[in-house]
């Protein structure tokens, strides 16, 4: 550390006292620095294997540098019924949900946060209790109550239960953000006779958008990717997500093309890789929001 | 902007008194009227399918056969099948290893760990890393599945490296599947608990550790008494929505070995399927699915308990 401390001439004695304890750190650092490495090495393998195969038509299970790049694999599955049709449905189903699903949830979320009621602290515990429930454990009972109301395989339906299933934990986020807009302001626009949804759609609405675009967000990617409801609820081909097609992507063609199913992967996660490095600082946000449920 | 905890008051203690003449006010039946439609919503399908589901779990609704075009009702039958049944036993125990080895244990000594470095390393490599980490975590639970199943299997990314640095391959897929999905969830669930770590920690005022140092607590030491009791709420909230989280893993399971082979890693998400559907026992299924949630809601409220007492409330 001596060597260090001479390069910088101008340093005097408090710098050498500080190199000391520098060094500790130094060595702190260099060690997080080696750890952190490793582990994102081995959480790369399988990213790097989606990539490298999705560019090689010989692709097999290992991850492997293509011997010849091609644009193939993506050629291949480019046609309405393997992709875009697919992806089409994944983006009726979940946006439609998200409407669905943020609508619902800034009407309710107004009230909770502007109005005195009784209730209102067991009514958001209830909220956040429901966020955690596990939404798999009522597939079943749903299954069977669409069926008897003849809402299975209805594009309309599913988009109904999966803006519900958002619903608690679309209303906590977007409370919480609500509650951070100044009460004040909105009087003003009280006192010169708004109602309560000119109030919200035109005070409120435009001070918590970056709030919103977080919920929003947060919904859309979780709805994208969900397997088991549409799973569950959809059954004929041509309205089936994404979600589901890559599921049965390996009996369609017989023999698994797994550089084919890589480019489709590539092709159905982009959207929300996309979302989310629009969020980018943002993403913060939503986890202060998790780390302040309490119980 | 974090959601703060709106300001409790006690249950009978009056509420703060506002300035503001109309805001401020309680609620009344027209101003209640926004909330309608969300109330619909989840009274029609979660609150409905709910209670539903205590019906049907004491039926003998079926896709086909006997309860299928009459259903009756069968009292404990389902709960007594499925407690006499030893695959059922086989499912919990899959079950709480999956839960414990890749949720209690996994993601959240990971996160907390990632959370740790991410403070001390160089900036960019915490960066790239992170990004990586995040990166596992929004790809849709399918492609996940597939991703992992490729890196675990017998052709795999995870064995080309092995035998290229001269070790054993492996073939966990079979001869331990509970253990390559659970890997499987660390993987894809790691940066939830990092993210909620990170936050917490960045809300410890730094001036503790500096006085702790100075009493000469080395680093495992200021971890264990200084860290760990002021991230306990963010640490028990945590635990409990990855545990819920876990449990109820479909997806993930069913792409890698579809509960596969032999009912070896067939948690019980993947077990209530296979009743359900494969077998068309709606009522078992759903019988099934509550012994689910009652898991869930009893690892809630041991986590409830980990909470300081000033949070409970």
């Amino acid at each position: 550390m001596s060597a260090t401390t001479r390069t910088r001439p101008q340093g005097d004695a408090p710098t050498a006292k500080v190199s000391k304890q520098g060094s500790r750190a130094r060595s702190a650092h260099v060690a997080s620095t080696v750890v952190m490495i490793v582990i994102g090495l081995a959480f790369l393998v399988p990213l790097l294997w989606v990539v490298l195969a999705s560019f090689d038509t010989e692709a097999s299970l290992s991850v492997a540098w293509p011997d010849r790049w091609s644009l193939g694999n993506f050629s291949a599955i480019w046609n309405a019924e393997t992709t875009f049709r697919p992806l089409l449905n994944s983006l009726i189903l979940c946006g439609g949900a998200t409407v669905v699903t943020m609508c619902a949830a800034i009407l309710c979320a107004y009230p909770m946060s502007r109005f005195r009621f009784r209730a209102k602290r067991s009514l958001l515990l209830t909220i956040i209790f429901s966020t955690g429930l596990p939404i798999t454990a009522i597939m079943i009972p749903v299954y069977s109550l669409f069926v008897q109301v003849n809402l299975i395989d209805s594009m309309f339906g599913a988009i109904l239960f999966l803006g519900a299933s958002s619903l608690p934990y679309a209303i906590f986020l977007t409370k919480g953000f609500m509650d951070g807009v100044p009460i004040e302001i909105e009087e003003s626009a009280w006192t010169e006779g708004a109602g309560v949804l000119r109030a919200l759609w035109s005070v409120v609405i435009p001070l918590m958008r970056s709030g919103l675009a977080v919920a929003t967000i947060f919904t859309f990617v979780s709805m994208w990717g969900n397997f088991f409801v549409p799973f569950m609820l959809l059954l004929s081909p041509e309205n089936l997500p994404a979600a589901v097609t890559l599921y049965t992507f390996s009996s369609q063609y017989g023999q698994v093309a797994y550089g084919q199913l890589a480019a489709f992967s590539i092709f159905y996660s982009l959207p929300v890789v996309a979302l989310y490095l629009f969020l980018g600082r943002n993403l913060g946000k939503g986890f202060a929001a998790a780390g302040g449920v309490k119980g | 902007m974090t959601t703060d905890a709106p300001p409790v008051p006690g249950r009978t203690a009056p509420a703060p008194r506002r300035r503001h003449g109309t805001l401020g006010d309680g609620l009344t039946l027209s101003r209640a009227l926004p909330m309608v439609p969300a109330g619909v919503l989840l009274v029609g399908f979660m609150l409905g399918p709910i209670i539903y589901s205590l019906y049907l779990a004491f039926t003998d609704s079926a896709i086909r056969g006997d309860g299928a075009s009459e259903t009756s009702f069968v009292g404990f039958d389902n709960f007594v099948d499925a407690f006499t049944d030893a695959d059922f036993w086989n499912s919990v125990a899959l079950t709480l290893i999956f839960t414990v080895v890749s949720a209690v244990i996994g993601q959240n000594v990971m996160g907390m760990l990632l959370a740790q470095l991410m403070e001390r390393a160089n900036r960019i490599i915490t960066f790239v890393v992170t990004s990586v980490v995040i990166a596992a975590w929004i790809l849709p639970e399918v492609v996940a599945g597939y991703l992992l199943y490729t890196f675990f299997a017998a052709e795999g990314s995870l064995n080309t490296i092995l035998t290229s640095i001269g070790l054993p391959g492996q073939d966990m897929l079979f001869t331990a599947p509970i253990i390559a999905v659970s890997f499987a969830n660390i993987w894809r669930g790691t940066a939830f608990s990092m993210l909620v770590y990170s936050a917490a920690l960045s809300s410890v005022p730094g001036d503790i550790y500096e006085s702790a140092a100075l009493d000469g607590a080395g680093p495992v030491r200021r971890f264990v008494s200084v860290t760990l009791p002021l991230m306990r709420p963010a640490i028990a909230t945590n635990l409990m929505l990855t545990t819920l989280q876990t449990l109820s893993v479909f997806g993930l399971i069913f792409i890698m070995t579809g509960g596969g082979p032999a009912r070896q890693s067939q948690t019980l998400p993947l077990y209530m399927y296979e009743q359900a559907f494969s077998y068309g026992q709606l009522g078992y299924g759903t019988a099934v699915a509550l012994l689910l949630l009652l898991i869930g809601a009893v690892a809630s409220l041991v986590y409830l308990r980990l909470l300081p007492e000033e949070d409970k409330r």
